[in-house]
């Protein structure tokens, strides 16, 4: 028997270690680029830094998805649509930085539109040359789609597999929609022929590093920002619903503005990785509104461990990893049944992810109150 | 059930309650009926409850007892009838569930349902009466009144050494009383507690009995329903005997107990 009043701490230990292994690599990775010969065994080259600053951003959206996933239980299969919103607010600016230098010379229009013989500006893209505003689209876009769609899901008492299906439903719309030149979002091509971000280069080492920099300070705020929130009466409150929502009901909780808070936080979250993402890969197209996009986020969280933040973050990471490998090499057609089997393998043999099994087995270790978050064993009732 | 109950012409079992009742009930239910899928689960359902009472429902699997805490609740909606809260003040089919909890309205679930990856002590912050708005929760904090509270409860329901441990973690009985801590966390002015006892041994049910009548007693009104019998007597309140969605007969627990219809639906056999 247990007495202990646990410790309410912000972070806990392997939050701690977790923001440490963040802000270090942060620190880190810029260091062996910039301090290393380029033939030294320590040296990170700069394309692999960006490559690390995508992985980062992927882990900010993987979060995301947890947030709602681990902690509410709405399983969204549609989250790549907030991120992708976010990194059309950022190509939209880094277009509109192009000015003159474009292939046809507009100083206004980017290419695209001169190509499809439009005239002038159409009136949404108006604003997107101030990185202010841009800036504040990155979390509006998302946010005010997440804001229109959850109210009317969560209002309409929409859950389970329904809800999934209309998240996937969302991502698809928006996929076809942005495919379309007279949309105004470049079509196919979408947006890309980036020149440069606040004035520098988006090409040069230096950007590149300080992109990579800002993604890991955006990874470990966000992180900040979901365990306060998880923790907070809030967060218990959403853990509630996940588990009994008619009870969260007739205790006088309204579950479904629990729900769209936490949707909407989460959805911001995805429209800053996507806006962290874009500059770093140097373009954005309808392809990241694609179902499956959204649906191998759900691996990532699966895999790392769903409900524990640190996992998804983690997962993303490792699997995002793995995808590099694979896909540079022999086995490259054969990564999406490689993706596939590792979902149904994590599903069968570590059904809690990578760190909600540590955490069980440290807890077991401890034999003490689980202090740290981690998804329960659902007890199954009678 | 057979078809031919379904069909029987609507009975008004009980004569129909005067209208100055409405003003002094607690409660007001008249004629309510539910039907699901033609089956009438409740069949002009009629009876009150006063301010500061406490009453016993028994009756028969399918009576319809859950059902009657559903149209109360807001969790289902009558097809025709009324439902009234507070002197007739407030009519509470059209109310959701959020609203009507937030009026007084407290109810224990047949099945017991507590928070299962919450501690016991969460459980109970969570169900404490105080702020529900989502977003002024992010920031809250618990005050040095709130946390007597909790203390006073646990008192109550006796699970103090418990409360570091997950509600999913608890014994059948122990969750029962947990979700009791919970209702009188809400402090609401009524109520609904069903089957509190399934499940529980003697010594359990006759200090449940003593739980209600003590949280009874300091003013809440309750409605319990209960298959059992001595913990029915325990309780020492009028008991309302329901059959076939509506009222059989009402009285002490000898009068209800002593009625032949009640024996033969009921407890004859
Ligand atoms: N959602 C529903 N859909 C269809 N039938 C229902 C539904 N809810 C209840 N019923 C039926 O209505 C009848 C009354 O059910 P109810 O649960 O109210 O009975 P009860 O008196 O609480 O019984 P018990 O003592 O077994 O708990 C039962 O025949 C039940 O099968
Ligand atoms: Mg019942």
């Amino acid at each position: 028997m247990s007495t202990l009043t646990p410790q309410p701490v912000l972070l806990g230990r392997s939050g701690l270690v977790f923001l440490g292994v963040v802000l270090g690599a942060a620190v880190l990775v810029p260091l062996l680029n910039l301090a290393t010969s380029p033939d030294s065994a320590l040296h990170v080259p700069t394309y692999v830094v960006s490559l690390l600053g995508k992985y980062l951003t992927y882990a900010l959206l993987a979060l995301s998805v947890d947030l709602i996933w681990g902690y509410v239980g709405i399983l969204s299969l549609g989250h790549g649509a907030f991120f992708a919103l976010g990194g059309y607010a950022m190509g939209m600016y880094l277009m509109r930085q192009i000015g003159p230098r474009g292939v046809y010379g507009d100083p206004v229009l980017p290419d695209f539109m001169v190509f499809l013989n439009w005239k002038e500006l159409p009136w949404f893209w108006h604003g997107f040359d101030l990185f202010p505003f841009a800036a504040l689209m990155v979390l509006l876009a998302p946010g005010i789609l997440a804001l229109v769609f959850g109210w009317f899901a969560f209002r309409s008492r929409v859950t389970g597999v329904y809800l999934s299906i209309i998240t996937q439903a969302m991502t698809f719309a928006l996929l076809l929609a942005f495919f379309r030149n007279d949309m105004g979002f470049g079509g196919n091509n979408g947006l890309t022929d980036f020149k440069d971000i606040l004035g520098f280069n988006i090409q040069a080492d230096g950007t590149r590093l300080v992109l990579f920099v800002l993604s890991a300070l955006a990874l470990a705020l966000g992180y900040v920002l979901c365990r306060f929130l998880v923790r907070s009466h809030f967060g218990k409150v959403l853990i509630a619903i996940r588990d009994a929502e008619t009870r969260v009901r007739f205790t006088g909780y309204r579950a479904e503005n629990y729900k769209l808070v936490a949707f909407v936080v989460s959805a911001m979250l995805a429209g800053i990785a996507g806006a962290l993402y874009v500059p770093q890969v140097g373009i954005i197209n309808p392809g990241e509104f694609s179902p499956a996009n959204s649906i191998e986020i759900i691996v990532w969280v699966a895999v790392g461990g769903r409900g524990t933040l640190i996992g998804a973050a983690l997962g993303a990471v490792l699997v995002n990893y793995a995808k590099t490998y694979f896909t540079s090499g022999l086995l490259a057609p054969y990564w999406l049944f490689m993706l596939g089997g590792l979902f149904v393998a994590v599903t069968l043999f570590l059904p809690k992810g990578i760190v909600g099994t540590f955490y069980e087995w440290r807890d077991r270790r401890a034999s003490a109150t689980p202090a740290d978050g981690g998804l329960p064993e659902p007890k199954p009732a009678e | 059930m057979s078809a031919a109950d379904t069909l029987e012409p609507e009975s008004a079992p009980v004569e129909a309650i005067a209208r100055k009742d409405l003003t002094e009930a607690l409660l007001y239910l008249d004629g309510v009926t539910v039907t699901f899928d033609g089956f009438r689960a409740l069949n002009a359902l009629s009876f009150t409850v006063d301010p500061g009472e406490m009453r016993a429902i028994i009756g028969p699997n399918g009576a319809g007892k859950t059902t009657m805490m559903d149209c109360i609740t807001g969790k289902t909606r009558p097809d025709k009838g009324d439902v009234f809260f507070n002197g007739g003040t407030t009519d509470l089919t059209k109310l959701d569930e959020t609203q009507i909890a937030t009026l007084g309205i407290g109810r224990k679930f047949q099945k017991p349902t507590v928070f299962e990856s919450h501690t016991v002590l969460d459980n109970l912050r969570l169900a404490l009466k105080g702020q529900r708005g989502a977003l002024a929760n992010i920031f809250k904090r618990e005050t040095a009144a709130e946390r007597e509270k909790i203390d006073a409860i646990f008192e109550t329901i006796k699970l103090s050494e418990h409360r570091h441990r997950m509600g999913g973690d608890l014994s059948h009985g122990q969750k029962q009383w947990l979700e009791i801590g919970m209702l009188l966390a809400q402090d609401p002015k009524l109520l609904l507690v069903d089957e509190p006892v399934a499940g529980m041994t003697d010594a359990e049910t006759a200090q449940t009995a003593e739980l209600l009548r003590e949280i009874n007693a300091n003013g809440h009104s309750v409605v319990v329903v209960e298959h059992d019998m001595t913990f029915v007597r325990d309780l020492g309140v009028r008991v309302m005997c329901l059959h076939e969605g509506a009222v059989l007969a009402e009285g002490t627990l000898d009068q209800v107990s002593a009625n032949e219809r009640v024996i033969e639906v009921y407890l004859g056999r």
